[in-house]
């Protein structure tokens, strides 16, 4: 049963990433409870569009939680408020007549701002690039059953591969630490037997470009699990302190 | 003219075996002396960009989101086909093929499709060997599952996120060999125009989507891994930015587009639920493997689902179709779906449903199993629906989500455009008319892995390198039309918003174009479309500047391409006089309304090529012929 409800938005507008950014009150009137949270704004976006006023410039693109592009921290929480949940998964059933809402982007020194609520996650896929992945070319492999994995340890695989890449943790970080995405990455391939030959330059390698890159520490806050919509557990972050602790151990013992 | 899709001659068991023999190589120390454009990094992009970096080519990769993780690839969710034949249950090479080639409704290549199953078991062992983390059985082996089209069960998964996971591996080996210096990544960039120098593909021009720049990029070679078109019907399973732009491109510039008709219609998505609606959501095929499909036998039932008892249910597919039930093919069973809601029997507040219902899969195996095969499913039809699919039956409605049609490529998967090559969704090739289920994320590897990166060495090695210059008349006068284009667009300042304008478009597709189509509604979309294309270019209005980040100014030129190719779409349709897979002429149609199709007349490849704005395409057929599967009427029954 859908209702319609009026809302009063209070977004953040920036030009680019050189200029001050401000927030800025908009009216949302009669959005209807089914719509999704990014739908809701496609609506306003036609009205600015139409009475001559920018248009509010967020990321998205699948709508449907998977690909990790939306995101925007909603009265304070990235994503919104509902667990498990992305932006574009948010439905508007979730607020009522007569509610404020804040909208801003995910903010860390490592996430610049493009313009309004988009943000430039490049920083990630450097991350990636300093060691998530199995060096393996294509053509070499043996047969896939070759290799028989624990089933539990291929849950808990799958449980840590889910990370979508949305930064939603290290917004909520009170130090911006991509801690738990890093742990996420690691650990779906340390719990593999195909991730071990190089585990320990792995986790040195990633923990090092974040720490570069501009990221904070972790303080065991666990508010990035906490705000996880795909439930990433903080104990993928205990996995990557055990294999980073045994890497560097290794390391000097050479 | 006939076009010849130079497939290698022999026994189709050696075809590929004996071609890649036969193609010329580069030598390894020569590799790093040639630059590759690969546009789009999706599965089919992604895949060959890594690959061709791996083998030591020069790479430049482009994508029009901030990360090549962020590809549509990365929603499949049910699973990808090979024909290992693990569960021991009658799989083979050769029983793949013939899968595909009959769920194409016989309007695929064969060889390719041969290929196609030979390579799909490199690709789980690759696949496993990147750290994939495919569903196990107990005893630590890979699990498997079934899928509509098929009776073994040949499907490997990773719950319901298989194309997430299948994405993230080819990410990773791709941000390797960035980080390796080998591939140059350039996200943020949408590919404007494609650069023909002296007859052959030598660049684009993007345009950088922050700052507003277009920039010229050389190369060697050009690979589009582009994707589907189906946003052309505004309403589709596809992410809000897929598009047909890069491959509309490079049909202006003389590649030739096949078969755009064969669109794919996915039975079980989220039905729409408002006018603001900004896409549809599938819900997987693997779905069907525990799921129930009925309908209440009585039309206009008012009553709740759980309210209608057992005797009052049609459960329509497994009542059609014994052998295959609730696993039909995907266009059989969206036609069902549809000619029971226009008869009166959908469900839901519109009427435009059917019902999915878990109840017996839950009783007989519990509610843990069904959670552990599809619980990120289940979660997201609630999320949306507010609905526990637990509980009641999950309401579903065929959506579009596939397309078949795309450029044409020959067996090298080089268009016929020297130098272009066209892998993955953007590409016409391999499934024919209807594409089986999880053969997509099989394809887009299979292309990205081990085809292209054989078959551009043949083409390269072959070639004489041009060095052309990005200062060249060639890429100046391209970088001007897409400038031309672009200051153009900002410069109506009309009346109607972009999406405005691409709903509309989405509507008349929907309707005309959809699951069911007419000569003479064809002729009147036709007409319709001209005419919104026509105000289009007076009445739109695209706010904002163009040196900067503009959202608007990115979708005013993705409809307007739409607004062209539609066209392109419906005189295909017109032109094919037959029904085949998603192809659905009502004129054609077996006694119990199936897809009747002409394999005297139309058992041919479509390639449609650009002859000018506001003339007729000229229409080209590549003959197939089947030499090793047997042509029938297709039954599932």
């Amino acid at each position: 049963m859908s209702k319609h409800i009026n809302l009063t938005l209070k977004v953040w507008r920036q030009k680019n990433q050189k200029e001050k950014g401000h927030f800025e009150t908009i009216s949302a009137p009669d959005i209807s409870t089914e719509m999704s949270f990014l739908e809701m704004l496609d609506v306003v976006n036609e009205k600015l569009s139409l009475t001559g006023k920018e248009p509010i410039a967020f990321d998205h693109d699948c709508r449907e939680g998977i690909c990790g592009m939306c995101g925007a921290v909603i009265n304070g929480r990235p994503h919104g408020a509902l667990k498990g949940t992305t932006l574009c998964q948010l439905h508007m059933r979730h607020f009522n007549d007569g509610d404020s809402i804040a909208i801003e982007p995910f903010r860390a020194m490592a996430f610049k701002v493009i313009k309004d609520l988009a943000v430039d996650r490049g920083a990630f896929d450097q991350i990636i690039q300093a060691g998530g992945f199995i060096s393996v070319n294509a053509g070499g492999a043996q047969d896939a059953n070759a290799l028989p994995v624990a089933q539990d340890k291929a849950e808990l695989a799958m449980d840590a591969a889910q990370c979508i890449g949305c930064g939603a943790c290290v917004a909520a970080c009170p130090n911006a630490s991509a801690m738990l995405f890093i742990s996420a990455k690691i650990s779906q391939l340390a719990l593999l037997p195909q991730g071990r030959p190089e585990a320990a330059r792995r986790a040195l390698a990633m923990v090092k470009t974040m720490d570069r890159l501009g990221f904070g520490n972790c303080g065991n806050e666990a508010e990035c699990e906490a705000e996880c919509p795909k439930g990433i557990s903080i104990s993928n972050i205990a996995r990557l302190n055990r294999e980073f602790f045994k890497a560097s151990f290794g390391a000097s013992l050479k | 003219m006939l076009l010849d899709g130079k497939v290698p001659t022999g026994p189709i068991a050696e075809k590929w075996d004996r071609h890649r023999f036969e193609l010329k190589l580069v030598n390894p120390a020569n590799k790093r002396k040639f630059d590759i454009i690969v546009v789009g990094t999706g599965l089919a992009g992604g895949s060959a960009a890594a690959t061709l970096g791996e083998l030591g080519y020069n790479v430049k990769a482009f994508c029009f989101q901030d990360s090549p993780r962020r590809a549509h690839s990365i929603a499949a969710q049910g699973g990808i086909n090979a024909a290992k034949n693990y569960p021991n249950d009658g799989d083979s090479v050769w029983r793949l093929f013939y899968d595909t080639v009959k769920g194409g409704d016989f309007r695929a290549r064969e060889a390719n499709v041969h290929r196609l199953a030979q390579v799909s078991n490199q690709i789980i062992d690759h696949c496993v060997a990147q750290g994939i983390p495919f569903a196990r059985d107990y005893g630590g082996l890979l699990a498997n599952r079934s899928f509509g089209g098929a009776q073994v069960s040949r499907t490997f998964y990773a719950r319901g996120q298989t194309g997430q996971q299948l994405l993230l591996g080819c990410y990773s080996s791709l941000m390797r060999q960035v980080g390796a210096g080998k591939v140059a990544m350039f996200p943020r960039r949408e590919m404007l125009d494609v650069v023909i120098v002296k007859g052959h593909a030598k660049g684009i021009v993007v345009r950088n989507l922050i700052t507003g720049q277009l920039e010229r990029h050389a190369a060697d070679a050009v690979v589009l891994a582009t994707g589907g078109y189906g946003n052309v019907f505004f309403l589709s399973t596809n992410a809000m930015g897929c598009n047909v732009t890069a491959a509309y491109r490079a049909y202006l510039k003389g590649a030739f587009f096949a078969n755009p008709c064969f669109t794919q219609i996915h039975p079980t998505c989220i039905p729409v639920h408002g006018t603001y609606q900004s896409k549809l959501t599938l819900m997987s095929e693997s779905l069907r493997n525990d799921g129930r499909v009925w309908v209440p036998q009585k039309a206009g039932e008012k009553r709740a689902a759980h309210q209608i008892p057992e005797s009052e249910r049609d459960y329509f597919l497994e009542r059609k179709y014994p052998s295959f039930g609730n696993l039909v093919p995907r266009d059989v069973a969206s036609r069902n779906a549809k000619q029971l809601c226009d008869a009166g029997k959908g469900v839901g507040a519109t009427g435009l449903a059917v019902y999915l219902d878990f109840a017996d899969a839950i009783k007989r195996d519990g509610r843990a199993v069904i959670e552990r095969k599809y619980g990120n499913l289940f979660e997201m039809y609630e999320k949306i629906t507010g609905e526990d699919p637990y509980t009641t039956p999950m309401m579903i409605y065929p959506a579009v989500h596939y397309t078949l049609g795309g450029l044409w490529v020959d067996y090298n998967l080089m268009s016929n455009v020297p130098g272009l090559f066209v892998i993955g969704e953007a590409n016409f090739s391999d499934h024919g008319a209807n594409r089986l289920g999880a053969s997509a994320l099989m394809q887009g590897l299979a292309d990205g892995y081990f085809v292209l990166p054989y078959t551009i060495g043949g083409y390269l090695a072959g070639t004489p390198k041009l060095n052309p210059a990005t200062s060249s008349l060639e890429f100046e006068e391209s970088e001007r039309a897409v400038q031309a284009r672009i200051n153009k667009l900002l410069a109506i300042n009309g009346k109607r918003t972009v999406d405005d304008f691409h709903r509309q478009l989405g509507t008349i597709m929907w309707d005309y174009c959809g699951m069911s189509r007419n000569n003479a509604g064809l002729e009147k979309a036709r007409g319709l479309i001209q005419t919104l294309r026509s105000e289009f270019w007076q009445n739109v209005t695209v706010p904002g500047g163009e040196k900067d980040f503009n959202q608007s100014l990115e979708r005013a030129g993705r409809v307007a391409d739409f607004m062209d190719f539609a066209e392109l779409m419906v005189i295909d349709a017109r032109e094919r006089q037959e029904s085949c897979g998603g192809h659905f002429n009502e004129a054609y149609q077996t006694p119990e309304n199936e897809a009747l199709r002409d394999d005297e007349k139309f058992c041919h490849v479509a390639a449609w090529e650009f002859k000018g704005t506001g003339k007729a395409p000229e229409l080209h057929k590549e003959p197939l012929t089947f030499e090793n599967v047997h042509l029938t009427q297709r039954s599932y029954k």
